[in-house]
Parts: C-alpha cells; structure tokens; sequence
C-alpha cells in the first residue's frame, strides 16, 4: 500500500480562468460558460469533445447539474465535488486520475464560485448547527491563533511580526497589480496595509484575503496524446491530498506555528516528483494565502524556509516576483479574493502562463529562463489551524527524462 | 446532627454599571454608586448555575436530591429551567429539578420548600434575578443582577431553621407584564405604607413561632425591593443597627428574588456559632425566617476560607466599572445595535443537544480508558491510540487551563462584539478552543489561567443555546491552587459527564 502518484502520465493541454472580483453582473452559469469556453478554446476542442467532467464548487450549486446544464452537455459525467478551500484543486486531482486509469480520453475539471451575492462580509458557512457547541470563531480570528503562537515560539517581537505579515500583503498586492485578472489590481503601501482596521486579532483588513466570485477550468488527458491538444503542455508531476485527524484543535501538542496536513502532503507531493529541494528546484509556487500568517508558516511547512526563518526571510524579499523562489507570483488570494471553487485552478492557471513562458513580460518570473527551472507548485489548504485538510500539486513543462 | 443548611454560595457577575452613567446620557443628574449587571451572555438560568456550583463545590456537601430554581424572570416558559441547571452542574437523573418561577416572592418558595425537604434528603435552592427596569428609571438603576444557592440536608447543618412566619395581601406594588423587558412600580410611600406592618406581622410571628425576643437577635437581614419599606423596617423592628446586616445595594443594586438569601449568605459568612440570625422579606405580603447556627459553622467558614471560596463582602466590591451605558442598553434588550454583516445564527437542534447533553450542558469529555488521552468534545475513537469505544465520561467544567492561544474577532457574529477566542489546555489533560468572556482582551496572554463558566451564547427562534466560556481566574483564587499544590479541585459527584 503505498501513495504511488501519477508523475508525468497526464498532461494539462488547455486551461481558462475569468477575471475575479465582485461580478455582480455575472451570474454562476455565466462564470462557467466563461471559464469553460476559453479552457476548449485554449486546448482547441469543442465542450463535446470532453468525455468527463469534474465540478468544484463549495456552496454556489449542488451535483453535476449545476455544469451540465448552463454548458447543455449531452448526457456525459459530470462529478460535483467540495472538499473546503481545496474544492478546485480536488476537481482537477479527480479529472487526472480518470485519464490517468485510461476509463476516459479527454477530462475537464472546472471550478466555481459565486461568492458575492450573498451580501456578507467574509465567508460564511454551510448550516451546521448541530449541538450550538462549536465556537463561532470566523475564519480570520482561527487563522490569526497563528500570530501569537509563532511569535511566542520564535521570540519575534509582535511588532516586527506585523511588519512581517504586511511585507506579504504588499507583495502580493503588488504581484496582483499588474495582473489583468485579479480582483485588486493596484499596489497598497505597506503604511496603509500595516494601518488597516483590525480584523481579528493582529489581522487587519489587508492580512485577509478578499472575498469575489471567479470560475477557472483546465483540460487533462494522457501524456501520450498531448501533441494533439497543444506542443506546450504542462505535465502532472505529483498530487497530494489529505485530510487531517483535527489533531491540533484537541491535542496540547500542537503550538499553533504548523499545519501537519500541508507538511504531510508536500512531503507525498514532492516524493511523487521527485522533488527533494523545493526552494532551489521549483520555479514557484502559488500557495494558500488566505491571510497574511498563513503565507509565512506555510513558507516553512512546504519546506521554502527552515523553521523559525520564513519571517526573516519574508523581510529578505526571497519570495517576492523577482525573488529566490516567487510565491504567489500572480498576486495569490490577497489580490484575487477567494471563489472557493476556483481558487485551486486559479492558481494553476498561473503556472499555465509561467511555466510555459506566456506570461506577459511585466510580470514573466525570471526563474523559469534563469537558472530554468521548470517546476510549479500549487497549495490549498481548507479549514484551518489544527484541523484542515490540504492539497499540493506539482506540475511541469518538462517530462522527466 | 441537626438538619438545616449545610453549604451556600453566592454568584454576582463580572459587570458593573456606574449609575452616574445613566445621569450623563440623559442628562439628568447623576446617580450615585454601582449596579452589579449580568452580561450579554448571562440569564437568570446561568447566574444560577454559577451559585450553585459554587454551593456544591466544597468536600462533603451531599448530592441534591431535589433542586428548586426560583426567578422572577425564566429563560423559559413551558420548559423547566431548573433542568438546564441540573445538566450544567452535572447531577444524576434521579434528581428532582423544579421551577418557583414568575414572581420575585417565589424566591421565598424555593427556599422553604428546600428547607423541608432538607429534613428529609439533601436538596438545593437556587435563587437568581436579573432586575430590569425602563431605561433611566429607578427600577433600572437601583436593581441588581445575581443568585445565590443553598443546600439544606438532615445533617451536618450549619444552621437550623427555628422558625417561621409569613403574611399575604394583595396590592399592586411592583409589576411587569410576561414578556416585558422592564419592571413598574406604583406610588412609593403607598408600597411603604402597605409593606411596613406586614413586615412587622412576620417578623414578631416568626420570633414567636421559634420561642425568641428581638434581644436575642444576633443578625437581622431584611430584604424586598421597596427601598423604603426595607430601610424603615431595618430601623424600627427593634435590632439594634450593629445587628443589622450591611446593605450593599448602593454597589450591587436590589438582587430582587435573590436578595434575602444573598443576605443570609453574608451573615453566615461571619456569624458565629449558635447565634440567631432573622430574614425578613417584604413584598407582596411577607416572609420572615429565624435561623440559629450550630458550632458546624466554624469549621465550614474556615475551609471556605482556605477554598478560597468568594464571599459576599468582597465579590461586592469587584467588578468592571467601565460597562458603557449604551452597552448596557444593548445587552437588556433595549437598544438595537448594528450586528455585523454576517449570518444570523440557527438555533440548536434539539435531538444533537439530548445526544450530546454531557458536553453541552456538563462540560463533559471523554478520557480514553487505555492511553488517557482527554478529548474535548467526546470521541469515541481515541485520537492517541486510535482504540475505539473505550472511554469513560470526564466532567471538566471543574477544572481550570491555561491560554495557548488566542484572538479578538471583529467578524464573527455576537451579541457584544468582539468575541475573544482562545485555545485551552486543561490541567490534567485536554484541550479547548472556544470563546472567553469577562476579559478583558488588554490583559490576555499566553499562559493566562482560566475557568469555565456556563453561559448563553444566542438565542434564536425562542432556543437559547447554552454552553460553557472560558474566563481568567481571578488572581486571588488562582493563588489557592499554588497554595494546594496546584492540586484540581473536584467538582460535584454523580453524574460526571452526564
């Protein structure tokens, strides 16, 4: 029994993502016609070329339905699937596996999220009332457990912790400005990102991610038929999901300054790859920043940074765009927002531009050309401190030799 | 072995409003003192359970055979409360838990009823008001939030009931309408003039009834929300003032309901052994009770001492002066703040809530038999050593922990934001992430020591959804637990977990 992965036996050879924001004039069928046309288009197929589908969407439709019919897709599967803020992710890790067992030739994962109608600041939740036990804690307070907890560890000043967690706002506000798709696309000075109006805890309204609507879809097949889809297909180098016992939240072990579940699928994901250095290996990453701290421990737990030094190394710019190992070259959820279905594929949409060179030369990562690395990483991780579940994906534009 | 009372506990909360507030916001002269006030999160259903913990919490004090809650003013109508208050302090099925409920009078009722019923098996009165009144009136500003709890039992007492007198007429005095949220009261000097020499009636019936002179009267409590009617009795019954209890109602308010036996408790607190101590309660009729304590009150003042046990002299004098006014107004009700933009919450649903009753209403959770690993909330799969179904129920409502974390949330809905969370890691095993509350957010740390408290978290579609808060351990106390060894003290037998 063991997590053998699917390394280079499927390609991705066309993909498509919608601008993200607050779209109050699409709906969630527009979102997915959108995302859904330009992905055939990229990969040069017409919908009905496609022999299965998989849908991810948290909350913004149920079943297959919610595709098949705004697309009219006659009579094929189509496979809704959520798994928290790994929903896109997982929809694209399941259409992989079914060109992968050979039971389908062409697959479309796509995923969506249609946030902004609702009315709410923040995400909310799905009903789960229950016994009225469970702390009502939002999503930014559970995440912002992360500050005290690693500055208490690590004896950073609480202060220059805060600095720490705006200098990633700020370069994720900055990748974001000259990102024709994201939601926010103007740089914020660090005065007013670090001045922004507390949250929840140490959290301001800049160490969160924005709250949008936004759709993204990606076509898979085998390796072998990639040349009929496109000559510059990204390869599926590892896929690595778990869900956690929620360890953290009943153990006095855990210190708030980790996620086991990301620490636990990067080491599946990168065995998968090959992958033993990943700071020196990838050409970037996009990783799950839905606040500020989350970024910097992540940095650590994808193994960017050793433990204790991603804050220095946040300060050090080495995962700014024009940095050591870019992260969130795109602007990440700081700038995009997060449409829980199609973050996921969002992210991998990015290493689509990069990693292939497409991405327009302001904002072209340099890493890929020099030294020429070839490998992107993607992460989500749902849920939160202490009990999540997470996802990390390889690919590249490279088949391993 | 004389039957009678054997513990007692007293609960006011956190909160304090400076009277002088409500002169400021209206612009009218300002009032003197302070008023004790429940918090958002508290009903006259956890006040009382904050008693009566309390009651039960010290060595040797039998298990309650019978509970009597009594309030002017239920969390519910229909559904006994009284029942919550028995899950909340963990108690075993076959206790009997019934509500006095409607009148401040009925504070009386629960009181004699545990006190007969006390001859025969241990039995708990629970008394507990929250005094509201419309906003800038007396009913407001002189009335205060608490409870308090007694455990009467056939042994062990340390004071006895010797005797007892009561007087009924029917004047309109002081009425709310159910469902109003503020008390009236009629014309001042008519309620004097009617209470007076009712209150005079019982207490010369009660001294008669137990073979006493007022000489031989070493404390006198009197009680009852007409102020006036109170203070002339205080002075013309015949005790002398040094005999007369403290008033403490220009810092705590009038507890109504709970008022006399919160008295009682203060006297018993520094009463000595056999000596006379007469309650006298005046409202709608009234009510007078002579106690003589036993040489048993020595010994339970001297280990609630060592306990650490709050007293009502000094939880009088504590408290959180800088309660906003508007706040203030918000929490009873009677102001409509802007919630965040965020769901309203659901109410709970009631068949999870029986299933899981231990842990909602006990704070109960599950320790695993093999490895000994405490899960917060119960599991059945142990998260140590993955055995299955082999765990006993662990009450820790009892038991206190220490912040490893925590945050202020300035999103997540509540009916006082922000809600301060924290994740807690109990002694001896366990851990917690939940809401705090009585805290201030400035003074929180990692390491800070906490207790549970039960409380009201919402209520929706008429459900009030109860659980257990975390707040600091008062230093004072918290000093106790060095002092033994850091040792934790047990909670009440029986139904541990539920």
């Amino acid at each position: 029994m063991a997590s053998r992965g699917i390394r280079d036996r499927v390609a991705i050879v066309g993909m498509g993502c919608t601008p993200f924001g607050e779209l109050w004039d699409k709906s969630t069928d527009d979102l997915l016609t959108d995302a859904t046309t330009e992905c055939a288009r990229s990969a040069g197929i017409a919908l009905g070329d496609v022999d299965a589908f998989w849908l991810g969407t948290m909350g913004s439709g149920q079943s297959g339905l919610t595709l098949s019919k705004p697309l009219k897709i006659d009579y094929k599967p189509v496979t809704r699937v959520e798994n928290f803020c790994a929903t896109g992710s997982e929809a694209f890790r399941n259409a992989c596996y079914a060109v992968a067992s050979g039971a389908y030739d062409v697959a479309m994962a796509v995923g969506v999220e249609k946030l902004k109608d609702s009315g709410y600041s923040g995400l909310t939740g799905i009903r789960q009332v229950g016994d009225g036990t469970n702390a009502g804690l939002s999503s930014p307070a559970v995440f912002s457990l992360l500050v005290p907890a690693y500055a208490h560890k690590y004896g950073v000043d609480p202060e220059e912790l805060k600095a720490v967690m705006t200098r990633i706002a700020f370069k994720n506000h900055q990748n974001g400005a000259v990102n024709p798709r994201a939601q926010f696309r103007s740089g914020v000075s660090m005065e007013k990102i670090a001045s922004s109006p507390l949250v929840a805890g140490q959290l301001g309204v800049f160490d969160c991610s924005g709250v949008s609507d936004g759709a993204a879809a990606v076509v898979v097949c085998r390796t072998e038929d990639a040349s009929r889809y496109t000559d510059s297909p990204l390869y599926v180098k590892g896929l690595s999901f778990v869900a956690g016992p929620a360890a953290g939240i009943i153990d006095p072990e855990y210190d708030y300054t980790s996620f086991e579940e990301v620490v636990r699928s990067a080491a599946d994901a990168y065995r998968q790859a090959g992958i033993t250095d990943p700071r020196s290996q990838l050409a970037m990453a996009e990783v799950h920043d839905c606040f500020t701290p989350t970024e910097l421990v992540l940095m650590e737990d994808l193994g960017f940074a050793e433990r204790g030094t991603a804050w220095k190394e946040v300060l050090a710019g080495t995962f700014d765009r024009d940095g050591e190992l870019p992260v969130n070259p795109d602007g990440g959820l700081k700038s995009f927002g997060h449409p829980i279905g199609a973050s996921g594929l969002r992210m991998l949409f990015e290493c689509w531009l990069q990693l292939r060179r497409k991405a327009p030369s302001e904002r072209q990562i340099a890493t890929v050309a020099d030294p020429g690395r070839t490998l992107g990483l993607t992460h989500n991780l749902g849920g939160g401190p202490g009990e999540c579940v997470s996802f990390v994906g390889v690919v590249g534009s490279e088949p391993t030799d | 072995m004389a039957s009678g009372i054997v513990s007692w506990a007293t609960y006011l909360p956190y909160w304090r409003l400076e009277r002088a507030s409500i002169g400021v916001a209206f612009g009218t002269t300002p009032g003197r003192g302070t008023r004790a006030v429940a918090s958002y999160d508290e009903d006259t259903t956890t006040l009382g359970v904050e008693a009566a913990r309390r009651a039960l919490q010290p060595a040797g004090v039998p298990v309650p055979d019978d509970l009597f809650f009594s309030t002017p003013d239920p969390a519910y109508l229909d559904k006994t409360n009284a029942s919550t208050i028995h899950a909340a302090l963990g108690l075993p099925p076959s206790t009997g838990a019934y509500d006095l409920c409607g009148s401040v009078r009925s504070g009386w009722a629960a009181m004699r009823l545990a006190a007969l019923e006390g001859e025969r098996h241990a039995s708990i009165a629970v008394v507990s008001d929250l005094r509201t009144g419309l906003a800038g009136g007396a009913e407001e500003s002189q009335g205060g939030d608490g409870a308090a709890a007694f455990v009467f039992a056939p042994e062990g007492a340390v004071a006895e009931v010797l005797g007892h007198a009561s007087v009924t007429h029917e004047f309109l005095d002081r009425w709310r309408v159910p469902g109003d949220s503020a008390s009236r009261q009629w014309e001042d000097r008519f309620g004097e003039e009617a209470l007076v020499p009712l209150g005079r009636a019982a207490f010369s019936g009660a001294l008669a009834d137990a073979g006493l002179t007022v000489d031989e009267i070493d404390h006198l409590v009197v009680a009852g929300l007409h102020a006036r009617a109170v203070g002339t009795l205080r002075k013309t019954l015949g005790v002398a003032p040094q005999r007369v209890a403290t008033d403490y109602t220009s810092l705590i308010g009038n507890l109504g309901a709970a008022q006399a036996a919160t008295g009682l408790a203060e006297v018993l607190e520094r009463a000595g052994p056999d000596q006379a101590v007469v309650v006298l309660g005046v409202g709608d009729g009234a009510d007078a009770v002579v106690f003589r304590t036993t040489p048993a009150l020595v010994g339970v003042q001297e280990a609630r001492r060592r306990e650490g046990m709050m007293e009502v002299a000094a939880s009088v004098d504590q408290g959180r002066r800088d309660l906003p006014y508007a706040v203030y107004l918000t929490w009873r009700g009677h102001l409509r703040r802007e919630p965040p933009r965020r769901p309203d919450p659901e109410r709970p649903d009631a068949p999870a809530m029986r299933r899981n009753e231990g842990w909602k209403f006990g704070f109960g959770a599950s320790r695993c038999l093999e490895c000994g690993f405490v899960h917060l909330p119960p599991t059945r799969v142990c998260l140590s050593c993955r055995s299955v179904d082999h765990m006993e129920p662990q009450r820790l409502a009892g038991v206190r922990g220490t912040v490893a974390t925590f945050t202020v949330d300035r999103l997540a809905f509540s009916l006082s934001p922000p809600m301060v969370g924290a994740v807690i890691d109990f002694d001896g095993g366990g851990r917690y992430r939940g809401e705090m509350t009585d805290v201030d957010p400035e003074a929180l740390a990692i390491g800070t020591r906490v207790e549970m408290t039960f409380r009201r978290f919402y209520s929706a579609q008429g459900v009030h959804n109860y659980f257990w808060k975390a707040r600091p351990v008062s230093d004072r106390i918290d000093d106790r637990g060095e002092q033994v060894g850091g040792v934790v003290p047990a909670e009440v037998g029986g139904g541990e977990g539920g």
